[in-house]
C-alpha cells in the first residue's frame, strides 16, 4: 500500500525539524535570572541534583521513544505482511518493565531525600546573617535587625556568608525567588518561612515574585547585590547614617540613630568629618535652595504617611522605605532605572508604571516633582 | 429481490430510514432528549466550543508574550484571560470532551441500550451547558475570575478581590461539580449494572474501565473542592474568617483542600485518554491489548495513589523535610503504573500489523508527547529540585505536554476513531494526516522551549517579562508555534465539515474493531441493540464466528426507549438561576431558583419514565 510508505518519506525531514527546534530552544542569552548558573551552595546543589535527574530523564527518553519508533516502523503493515500473531501478554516481560523504573526511581529518590534534608532544614550555621523580607503588593521590604537596616528591592549580602532569611508576608501568598541563589519559597500571611544561601561569587543577580500575587505580581522584581565582605560593610555604615541633606528642616535624629553613631565617633570613623563638612554645607547655596524645597514638599505632600526617611518626621510604614532611596539602584520594585527621569515618572502617576498600586496619584506639579526627584535622588 | 437487498443493506450496516431517526427531529426535540448518543454529542459540541474559547485565550496570552514589555493586553484581562483559559480547558473542554466519550461510547461497549438513568445524564449535560455560560457571563458583569484556576487563599478574599468575579468563579465550579458528581454517579450504576451478559469485569473494554474508574476519581475529589468552595463562599458572603490570617484563619486550609481534589482532577482529565488509546492502539495493531489486566491494575493504581500525592504541588510552601520526602515518594511511585501503561502499549504494537490510520497516528503521537510530559513531572517530583520548577515555566510545560500532547491528542485519537461509528461517515485520512503533522510540530514549537524559559528563570502568570533576560527568542517562538497550533485547529474543522457531507459511508466497522460498538450500524439506531449480545471473551468481535445472535435482527421487536422530558433542562436552570442569585447577593432571585428546583424535582419525579 502506498499510503503506508508515505510516513517514512515524511517523518525523516519532520524529526530534523523537531531536533533542530529542541536544540534552538535554548537559545537566547545571557540568562542572568536562570536556576541553570547557580550562585550559591542552596542553587548548587538543586542544580546537581537536577542534572542527576536529567541524565536518568535523557536515557528513558531515548530508550522509550526508540522503542516507540522502531514497533512504528518495524511493524507497520505492508503489503503481503501475515495478520498479527494474537499474544495476550507475557508476565516475566511485564515484572520486569515494572521492576526497572522502580530502580531508576530509588537511584533518583536517594538523591532527592537527601537534598530535601539538607536544603529544607533551619541553617546551623552560627555566623549567618539574618534578613527579614517581608512580601508586600508588589515589592519586598528586606530588613537586617542586627544591623538596623530597612531598604526595599535590592537585597545587599556579603559573598561567602550565610544568609538566613526570616520571610513574611503583609497580604497575600508571595514567592521569594532569585534562581540563581537557589529555589523559590512561598511567603505566607500568618506563616513564618526560612531559606537560608551562601552566595559563591559576586555580581548583581535579578529575582521576582513566583507565585500569582494579582494585579502587578508580573512587575514584582528585586535585585541581589552580592559583593566582598569590605564592600558590604561600607554598603552597611552607609545605610546605618541618616542621609547627606535630610537634617536641615527636620529635628535632630532620634535617639536610637545617635546611639549608633556613638561608637563609631570614638573609633574616629572619618564619618564624623562627613557630618562636620555638611554643617558647612558643601553643597552650594542653589541646590540647598532646591533640596531644602524637594524636603519640604515631601512632609507637605502626604508622602509620609506611607514612607519613612530615617533623620525626619517622615516615619510612614505601608511603603517602602526611602531613606537611602538615591542609592538604590532601580525603583519601584527592580522595573525601572533608578534615573531622575524615571523618577519623575513615577511620581508623575505611579499606576502608570505599576497598575493596581497602592500609592495614589498625587496630582503633583512639575515643579513640585522636580524638586521632590532632586530631594529623593540625594538620599544616597 | 427487494428482500434479498434489505439483507446485503443489512449486512454491510448501511443505514435505513429507521435508522436516521436517531438524530432527526427539530431543537424540541434536542432539548428534551435522554438518549445518551444525543447527549454525547451535544457534549461533544458545546466542549469543543469551549475548547475554542479557551484556544482564543491562550492566543490572547500568547500574542501579549511575543515581546517584551508588550502592552498588547493590560495585566487586568491578562488575568482574567489565564484564570479563564485553566478553568475553561479544565472543566469546560476537557472534562466534558471525556463526557462525551464516556456518554456515546460506553453504552454501546457494553451492549446497554442506554445509561443507567437517562433522565439524570440529560441533567448533567444541562447543568455543564448552563453552568459553563454562566461563568463565561462574568465577562459581561465587570471581568472574569481572575486569581487564577486554582484561586488561592487569601487572593480570593473580598478585600484582594472585591466586586463578584471571584463568586463567578465560586458558584460557576459548584454548579459544575453537581454536573459532574451526576454524571459520575450514573456511569458507575450503568457499568455495574447495565452489562452484556458474560461480561465480566475483566472482559469490559478498557475505555469502559477508564470511565468506571474516573467516575470514582470525580465523586471521592469533587466534595474536596465543594468544602473549599463553600468556605470561600462564606468568607466572602458571610463575613467568616476561614481563610483570613489577620481573624485567626489559614491560607494554607485551602491549598489543602484544593489539591486534594486537584490531583485526582490530574488523573480525571487523563484516564479517559489512557483508555481510548487503549482502544485504538490494538485495533489498528491487529493484536489484543497486550497485558490487559495489568493495564487496568495500572489505571485503578494510579487512580488510588492520585490521592496520596496533593502536597507535591505545594513543595515550596515549607511543608518541611519530612512532609516533603513523603510526597516525593509518593509521587515517583505513580511513574510506575504510568511506565507500564506506556511498555504495555508499545508490546501491543510490537509483532502486530499496524495500519497506519489517522487514529492510530495520534495514538503513537499520544504515547510520544505524554512519555515527555511524564518525564518532567518525574523532575518535579523531587522535592528539593522542584523548587527551582515550580510556578515557572518549566510547569507550564510539563502540564500542556500532559495535558495537551497527552490528552488533547488521546481526544482526537478518539474523535477519528469514533467519529464513523457517530455519524456514519468517515473523516477524510488526508486532511487529519495533515492535522495531525501541523498540530505535532506546532504543539512542540510552542511548549517545548517553554521547558528552557521556565529553567532559565520565567515565572508563570506574569503579564509581561523585562528586555535583557534572555526570554525573548523562545517567547517568540512559542507565541509563533501558538497561532500554528490555532490553525490545526481549523484544519480539523474544515474536515469535520467536509467529511459530514462528503465522507466516506462508514458502514458498521470501517476498522476491524474488537469491541460490541462495531457489531451495530453507523449511526446506531436509537435503541443500539435490537437482540442482546452474549460476550465470551474481551475482543468479542475478534473470536471465531463473531457473536452468536445477529444484535441487528429486524425480526426481533423494537425496544422500548424512555420518552424525552423538559424536566432536567428546567431543574437544571433553576439551579443555576439560583447561582446567579447567590452571585448578584439577591434572596429573591436564589429563593425564585429554589422554587424551580423544587418544582421540577416533584415533576421529574411523577413523569412516567414511558409514555
Amino acid at each position: 500500500m502506498q499510503e503506508d510508505r508515505r510516513p517514512t518519506r515524511n517523518a525523516l525531514p519532520i524529526l530534523a525539524i523537531a531536533l533542530a527546534t529542541l536544540v534552538f530552544a535554548g537559545c537566547g542569552g545571557p540568562f542572568p535570572q536562570s536556576a541553570l548558573r547557580p550562585s550559591s551552595d542552596f542553587a548548587t546543589s538543586l542544580d546537581d541534583l537536577f542534572r542527576g535527574i536529567f541524565f536518568w530523564a535523557v536515557i528513558v527518553f531515548v530508550l522509550v521513544e526508540g522503542a516507540l519508533l522502531v514497533a512504528v516502523f518495524r511493524f507497520r503493515d505492508r503489503e503481503g505482511k501475515r495478520e498479527a500473531r494474537h499474544v495476550h501478554g507475557n508476565t516475566v516481560l511485564e515484572i520486569s518493565w515494572t521492576i526497572a523504573p522502580a530502580i531508576i526511581l530509588v537511584l533518583i529518590a536517594v538523591p532527592t531525600i537527601r537534598t530535601i534534608w539538607e536544603v529544607d532544614r533551619p541553617t546551623t550555621d552560627p555566623d549567618a546573617l539574618l534578613v527579614e523580607a517581608v512580601g508586600r503588593q508588589w515589592w519586598w521590604e528586606f530588613r537586617y535587625p542586627e544591623l538596623g537596616i530597612v531598604t526595599a528591592n535590592e537585597l545587599h549580602v556579603p559573598v561567602g556568608r550565610t544568609i538566613d532569611l526570616r520571610l513574611t508576608s503583609a497580604d497575600v501568598i508571595h514567592s521569594f525567588w532569585f534562581p540563581r541563589a537557589g529555589g523559590k519559597r512561598d511567603v505566607i500571611p500568618g506563616h513564618e518561612n526560612h531559606l537560608w544561601f551562601k552566595m559563591d561569587s559576586v555580581g548583581v543577580f535579578p529575582g521576582q515574585c513566583a507565585e500569582f500575587c494579582g494585579l502587578s505580581h508580573a512587575l514584582m522584581k528585586m535585585e541581589m547585590v552580592s559583593e566582598s565582605p569590605a564592600e558590604f560593610e561600607a554598603w552597611v555604615l552607609a545605610q546605618q547614617r541618616t542621609a547627606l541633606g535630610t537634617g536641615d528642616t527636620a529635628p535632630p535624629q532620634d535617639e536610637a540613630a545617635a546611639e549608633q553613631e556613638e561608637p563609631r565617633g570614638a573609633d574616629a570613623d572619618p564619618q564624623d568629618e562627613v557630618t562636620e563638612q555638611s554643617r558647612e554645607d558643601p553643597l552650594g547655596p542653589e541646590l540647598r535652595a532646591i533640596l531644602t524645597a524637594g524636603n519640604q514638599a515631601f512632609m507637605q505632600s502626604g508622602c509620609i504617611a506611607c514612607h519613612r526617611i530615617a533623620g525626619t518626621p517622615a516615619a510612614g510604614v505601608l511603603g517602602p522605605d526611602l531613606t537611602h532611596i538615591g542609592s538604590r539602584r532601580t525603583l519601584a520594585a527592580g522595573i525601572l532605572e533608578n534615573t531622575p527621569e524615571n523618577m519623575a515618572r513615577w511620581l508623575r502617576n505611579p499606576a502608570e508604571v505599576k497598575p493596581g498600586v497602592l500609592m495614589p496619584n498625587m496630582n503633583l506639579d512639575e515643579d513640585t516633582i522636580r524638586t521632590l526627584v532632586a530631594y529623593l535622588e540625594s538620599l544616597k | 429481490m427487494a428482500v434479498k437487498e434489505a439483507a446485503a443493506q443489512h449486512a454491510a450496516g448501511v443505514h435505513t430510514a429507521d435508522h436516521e431517526s436517531t438524530y432527526s427531529g427539530g431543537l424540541w426535540s434536542w432539548l428534551t432528549t435522554v438518549d445518551h448518543k444525543r447527549i454525547g454529542i451535544m457534549y461533544a459540541v458545546f466542549a469543543f466550543f469551549f475548547f475554542c474559547v479557551g484556544g482564543l485565550e491562550a492566543l490572547l496570552i500568547r500574542l501579549q508574550l511575543g515581546s517584551p514589555e508588550n502592552t498588547l493586553i493590560d495585566p487586568d484581562l491578562y488575568n482574567q484571560l489565564f484564570t479563564m483559559h485553566g478553568t475553561t480547558m479544565v472543566f469546560l473542554a476537557i472534562m466534558p470532551l471525556s463526557a462525551a466519550f464516556f456518554n456515546f461510547m460506553v453504552p454501546l461497549q457494553i451492549g446497554a441500550r442506554d445509561v443507567a438513568f437517562p433522565r439524570l445524564n440529560a441533567f448533567s449535560l444541562w447543568v455543564f451547558v448552563f453552568g459553563a455560560f454562566f461563568l463565561n457571563a462574568s465577562f459581561l458583569f465587570g471581568g472574569a475570575p481572575d486569581a487564577g484556576w486554582f484561586g488561592y487563599a487569601n487572593l480570593t478574599s473580598t478585600q484582594y478581590s472585591p466586586g463578584v468575579r471571584i463568586d463567578f468563579w465560586v458558584l460557576g465550579l459548584q454548579v459544575l461539580g453537581v454536573s459532574s458528581i451526576a454524571a459520575a454517579l450514573n456511569f458507575i450504576v450503568t457499568i455495574i449494572n447495565l452489562r452484556a451478559p458474560g461480561m465480566s469485569l475483566m472482559r469490559m473494554p478498557l475505555f469502559t474501565w477508564m470511565t468506571f474508574v474516573t467516575s470514582f476519581l470525580l465523586i471521592l475529589a469533587f466534595p474536596a473542592i465543594t468544602v473549599g468552595l463553600v468556605l470561600l463562599m462564606f468568607d466572602r458572603t458571610f463575613g467568616t474568617s476561614f481563610f483570613n490570617p489577620a481573624a485567626g484563619g489559614d491560607v494554607l486550609l485551602w491549598q489543602h483542600l484544593f489539591w486534594i481534589f486537584g490531583h485526582p482532577e490530574v488523573y480525571i482529565l487523563l484516564l479517559p485518554s489512557l483508555g481510548i488509546v487503549s482502544e485504538v492502539i490494538p485495533a489498528f495493531s491487529r493484536k489484543p491489548l497486550f497485558g490487559y489486566p495489568f493495564v487496568v491494575y495500572s489505571g485503578i493504581l494510579i487512580a488510588f495513589l492520585g490521592f496520596g500525592v496533593w502536597a507535591h504541588h505545594m513543595f515550596a510552601v515549607g511543608l518541611g523535610p519530612i512532609a516533603n520526602t513523603v510526597f516525593s515518594a509518593t509521587t515517583m511511585l505513580i511513574a510506575i503504573p504510568t511506565g507500564v501503561k506506556i511498555f504495555n502499549w508499545i508490546a501491543t504494537m510490537w509483532g502486530g500489523s499496524l495500519r497506519l490510520k489517522t487514529p492510530l497516528y495520534f495514538a503513537i503521537g499520544f504515547i510520544a508527547m505524554f512519555i515527555i510530559g511524564g518525564l518532567s513531572g518525574v523532575m518535579h517530583s523531587s522535592a528539593a529540585a522542584d523548587l527551582q520548577q515550580t510556578d515557572s515555566y518549566f510547569v507550564v510545560a510539563h502540564i500542556h505536554y500532559v495535558l495537551f500532547g497527552g490528552v488533547i491528542f488521546a481526544l482526537f485519537s478518539g474523535i477519528y476513531y469514533w467519529f464513523p461509528k457517530i455519524t456514519g461517515r468517515l473523516l477524510s485520512e488526508g486532511i487529519g494526516k495533515v492535522h495531525f503533522w501541523v498540530m505535532l510540530l506546532a504543539f512542540n514549537l510552542t511548549f517545548f522551549p517553554q521547558h528552557y524559559l521556565g529553567l532559565h528563570g520565567m515565572p508563570r502568570r506574569t503579564f509581561t517579562y523585562q528586555e535583557g533576560l534572555g526570554f525573548e527568542a523562545m517567547n517568540l517562538m512559542s507565541t509563533a508555534g501558538s497561532l500554528i497550533l490555532g490553525f490545526s485547529i481549523l484544519i480539523f474543522l474544515w474536515n469535520v465539515f467536509h467529511s459530514l457531507r462528503k465522507g466516506e459511508p462508514a458502514g458498521r466497522d470501517p476498522w476491524g474493531g474488537a469491541t460490541l460498538e462495531w457489531a451495530i450500524d453507523s449511526p446506531p439506531p436509537h435503541y443500539n441493540f435490537r437482540v442482546e449480545p452474549t460476550v465470551h471473551s474481551r475482543d468479542p468481535l475478534w473470536a471465531q464466528g463473531g457473536l452468536d445472535v445477529d444484535v441487528n435482527d429486524p425480526r426481533a421487536p423494537e425496544p422500548h426507549m424512555p420518552s424525552p422530558s423538559w424536566w432536567p433542562l428546567i431543574l437544571s436552570a433553576g439551579l443555576v438561576i439560583a447561582a446567579a442569585g447567590a452571585v448578584a447577593k439577591s434572596l429573591p432571585v436564589v429563593l425564585a431558583g429554589a422554587a424551580i428546583v423544587v418544582v421540577s424535582i416533584y415533576g421529574w419525579a411523577f413523569q412516567p419514565l414511558e409514555r
